[in-house]
């Protein structure tokens, strides 16, 4: 009886929201966070209720949004409808993710809409636009419109402007103040030929000033600014509206728009979020989200919940915006609305590098520029031309069957028959077939990737073509900055010494570890093993904090003994160093877990019998411990130095290359090309192999091989 | 003498220590302060100490962080489990048997560590999607636990090379099958070997979030490290939330290896050997 009803109450359980919601459910993908997403929540409940719809919001982190469109769409998993910053509309558009929309545009700014249009077809809706303004600390200073040499006059703060100057994204006003811009048709803008734009020259030699006198905190970051200007160090900061929220409640403070310079005005750059459909299943029904998303009733949310500065122009007169959303309107008005080329976004590694190049190391404007503008026209080269595929296809076949002949031969020479070895493969089914399907049929898709080009969602076959231009560093001197080989010598370096000091470092900790009778064994175990244990994306960050010039607990360190500070990511020995710091720290704790445990299986009674003839602790430790361990220890280290060699998070998270690209390794250099240079993912997949093929050398060579079997 | 040479260790290891500790207790400063801080400190101690950031990672969305540490936790203890039984067999092969193709196996499982991992990606979510398991935690379990085999089949190899052929022998001698003496004998005296493997598979699928943000959509099974990279935004980024979040996230960990470091150390002595 009681069964029954529970099965009749799950019956209805399920039933309900079938009747409810007859269709399945609007899938809405963003990555808004705080207030915007509280809004955005308000907005679709407000659109379910008034529809009878059924809307599935998800919230990705920032940064994944894109990759995981890329990966979904295509396959059929995408969403009705995303979020995203009409900037990457280029990109999109080139790998067919984003389709038509087909929604109501009266009302809405026109300039958001002219942004979203390609070759006369609008791609999304505009929702909102995120332009720089000037935050002032009115416990400080007295916000007046100004001139930015003026800003500083009689301020009496550690900083006057707190600003991730070195950032192009942060430094583009100032080049437009001086009429330079980042990218103008089709070209680096601020360099052409060879030649810097005078403009651009001398925006830079405004902003190193800012760094040499001190008006702005050196080795800026986001992080730095929100401190800075949260703690009352700073009296003005240049940030955007996702700003506010970063900062404590008790400050006082109001945002006007950016400063000018000598008369001209620093304009940002605006983005215009919209509302983009991903796939074509319902078209009308996305139609009424969108429409709703970005009408009249969703803008009003979305203007008093989220704050945002509303496309919609007639909501302005719906409510009564305060001055500090008032100045984010004014900023986008009078902004640079951002190119939604898929070059356009190749501009700001380039410019950041140079400008840091600039303040940080002296560099002249003009070579930095020139630089900067090679670096852009090696990121939108075109991809290198088709090959016809046939004959090669026919050569790869030919040397797969030599393959398979040489290891049947060889198979047939071994001493052992085949016969025998069916109880091992009985033992290795499970994970022969594991490692095949799930981690060797990938890997294989991936590397044959580094055949292929795109230019968009067409990949076409281009031989051997980009393994030639790695090797050749595409005509530049072999050993040029930022070539394979010279990049190879740094990867190299940077796994022996890191080997060198785990291993070291482990094994001698693992030795003492292991003493009999030392107190407190298990709790200095525990607390060595940390370094391990807590994730490496954040300590690592946590390092390069401690590596800040200014800032930095290492700096403060070194000037309690006395010692001068450091400017440890100007200079390539020290950025290097900071790297080297950073992963020995990580690595070591697994080396000593392993010896601890190697050293654990080594039999009692070989010391005991060794005491027994008088050896002294180091002889115990150099004829029977170190001769023991090491076979225990081979398979570790030759693990982590092929981990080492590929070490990402650290390189990136701490020095992310600087200066210059100097201290990029192998891995990251085919990230960059991957993810932040064009979407080269062909060029970074040749990478990936040449970075397998070095690594296969190595442990062919005579000591490694003899050392693994 | 020996006395001597005890405060030396003892000093050694505290410096170790403080080497280890001192970068965490930043990370830990950082969870803790209630306001920014923008002096250069020589002593990381938090800015006006605060519990909020713990308690707005812990109970934001409903509390569904516990659901997420309970679905991180199933998944990484899984992944664990599932790389250590199935590589265990496997290494136990290479250790003891000559068979066809041993040398090409052994130099191919170290190859598949050597080619960047993030190649991956795309070609395992077309093939998690066509089996149906995108979205899944077994899908996610599938993919960490065979990316962990490689490593845990070296490393569990040289640990059973390490333990004499006799006991085995002997245990065979005495009636045992071979599949016995492998459970019976060889797999309790390399428990050193087996804690330092599962500590390693359960690290990894604990903390990995690149593909895990690639294949899993529904809020309630993602896992941990992936809503915290959410903390921090491109131009923002809530470090103090960040900072708590991580250590909530080592604790799980710490609380393992508290676990199984009895192992780690019992060794030979605790597998039965006798005499």
């Amino acid at each position: 009886m009681f069964r029954g009803g529970g099965k009749l109450i799950l019956a209805c359980l399920f039933v309900l929201p079938t009747i409810a919601h007859a269709q399945d459910p609007l899938v809405l993908w963003h990555a808004y966070d705080d207030r915007e997403a509280e809004a955005l929540q308000q907005v679709l409940e407000a659109f379910e209720r008034e529809h009878d719809e059924h809307v599935q919001a998800m919230r990705l982190p920032f940064g994944v949004l894109s990759s995981r469109l890329e990966s979904a769409v295509p396959s059929g998993n995408g969403p009705d409808l995303f979020i995203d910053a009409h900037e990457r509309l280029g990109r999109y558009l080139a790998r067919g993710l984003v389709q038509p929309l087909a929604g109501a545009t009266e009302g809405l700014e026109p300039a958001h809409l002219e942004a979203l249009t390609r070759d006369g077809q609008l791609y999304g809706l505009p929702l909102s636009a995120k332009a720089l303004a000037l935050y002032v600390n009115t416990d400080l200073a007295v916000p007046r419109e100004i001139e930015l040499d003026a800003l500083c006059e009689g301020v009496e703060a550690q900083w006057c402007l707190a600003v991730d100057g070195e950032d192009a994204y942060f430094a583009a006003p100032i080049f437009h103040a001086y009429g330079a811009s980042l990218y103008t048709a089709d070209r680096y803008g601020l360099a052409h030929d060879g030649v810097a734009d005078p403009g651009a020259i001398r925006a830079l030699e405004h902003l190193r000033r800012l760094f040499d006198d001190g008006l702005v905190p050196p080795e800026p970051s986001s992080d730095l600014v929100a401190r800075l200007f949260g703690a009352g160090d700073a009296a003005f900061a240049i940030s955007g509206p996702w700003f506010a929220s970063s900062l404590p409640d008790a400050l006082n403070f109001r945002v006007v728009p950016l400063p000018t310079i000598d008369g001209a005005a620093m304009r940002p750059f605006v983005t215009v979020e919209a509302v983009f459909q991903a796939s074509t299943r319902d078209p009308e029904r996305v139609a009424r989200l969108s429409d709703y998303l970005a009408g009249p009733k969703g803008a009003l949310i979305r203007a008093r919940v989220g704050r945002q500065v509303v496309s919609h122009v007639d909501t302005w007169n719906q409510f009564e915006p305060d001055a500090s959303l008032l100045a984010f309107r004014e900023a986008a008005r009078g902004g640079v609305l951002m190119s939604s080329d898929l070059r356009m976004s190749q501009t700001f590694e380039p410019t950041t590098r140079a400008i840091r190049a600039v303040v940080r190391r002296g560099v002249t404007p003009a070579a930095a520029l020139v630089d900067a503008e090679r670096r852009f026209d090696d990121a939108v080269r075109p991809p290198p031309p088709t090959r016809e595929g046939s004959t090669d296809l026919l050569f790869i076949g030919l040397l797969l069957l030599i393959i398979a002949g040489i290891a049947v031969h060889r198979a047939r020479g071994s001493d052992v028959s085949l016969r025998a070895s069916i109880p091992a493969y009985r033992y290795l089914v499970a994970s022969f077939v594991a490692v095949l399907v799930l981690v060797i049929a990938p890997l294989l898709v991936g590397a044959a990737m580094s055949l292929f080009a795109t230019d968009g969602s067409e990949f076409h076959y281009v031989g051997l073509s980009h393994y030639v231009d790695i090797l050749t560093a595409r005509g530049r001197p072999l050993f040029s900055e930022g070539s394979f080989w010279r990049v190879l010598a740094v990867t190299v370096l940077w796994t022996v010494l890191n080997l060198f000091l785990h291993v070291a470092i482990g094994v001698a900790l693992a030795l003492m570890l292991h003493r009999p009778g030392l107190r407190g064994r298990s709790l200095y175990r525990v607390l060595l093993i940390l370094p391990w244990a807590v994730p490496n994306y954040v300590t690592a960050l946590s390092w390069k904090g401690m590596f800040h010039s200014q800032y930095g607990a290492i700096n403060a360190l070194l000037e309690a003994v006395g010692a001068e500070p450091v400017a440890w990511f100007s200079r390539f020995s020290t950025a290097f160093a900071a790297n080297i710091t950073t992963n020995v720290w990580l690595g070591f704790p697994f080396m000593m877990v392993v010896a601890l445990g190697a050293l654990s299986a080594i039999p009692k009674e070989l010391y005991e019998a060794a005491r027994v003839d008088g050896a002294s602790w180091w002889q115990q430790q150099r004829l029977i411990t170190l001769p023991l361990l090491w076979p225990s220890l081979i398979p570790a280290v030759a693990m982590g130095a092929v981990w080492t060699f590929n070490m990402f998070n650290v390189v990136f998270l701490v020095s992310g290359g600087e200066p210059g690209g100097s201290t990029e390794i192998l891995v990251s250099e085919a990230y960059r090309w991957a993810f932040t240079r064009g979407a080269r993912y062909g060029y970074a997949a040749a990478y990936a192999v040449l970075i397998f093929v070095v690594l296969w050398l190595a442990t062919r060579t005579k000591g490694v091989s003899r050392a693994m079997s | 003498m020996t006395r001597l040479r005890a405060l030396a260790v003892h000093v050694v290891l505290l410096i170790a220590t403080a080497f280890a500790l001192y970068p965490i207790l930043w990370v830990l400063a950082t969870a803790f302060s209630g306001a920014p801080t923008t002096s250069a400190r020589v002593l990381p101690w938090p800015h006006q100490p605060t519990l909020r950031h713990f308690s707005m990672v812990m109970f934001r969305d409903d509390a569904i962080f516990f659901l997420q540490l309970a679905n991180s936790l199933f998944i990484a203890a899984s992944t664990a489990v599932l790389a250590v039984a199935i590589a265990a067999p496997a290494a136990y092969a290479m250790a003891r048997f000559q068979f066809v193709g041993k040398g090409a196996s052994l130099r191919s499982l170290l190859a598949t560590q050597m080619f960047p991992g993030v190649a991956a990606a795309i070609p395992l979510y077309v093939m998690l999607d066509y089996a149906n398991l995108l979205d899944t935690r077994s899908g996610l379990i599938l993919v960490y636990g065979s990316t962990v085999v490689p490593f845990a089949i070296f490393q569990l190899r040289s640990a059973f090379e390490a333990i004499p052929v006799d006991l085995e022998e002997a245990a065979m001698v005495d009636g045992a099958t071979r599949g016995q003496a492998f459970f019976r004998v060889v797999l309790p005296a390399a428990r050193p070997a087996l804690a330092v493997t599962t500590l390693f598979a359960f690290m990894t699928g604990w903390n990995e979030f690149i593909l895990a943000a690639t294949f899993l959509s529904d809020e309630s099974r993602l896992t941990l490290p992936v809503v915290l990279q959410r903390y921090v935004g491109e131009h923002s980024a809530n470090w103090s939330a960040f900072s708590a979040g991580a250590t909530l996230v080592t604790i799980p960990v710490m609380a393992l290896f508290f676990w199984l470091q009895r192992h780690l150390v019992s060794g030979l002595n605790a597998g039965g050997v006798k005499g």
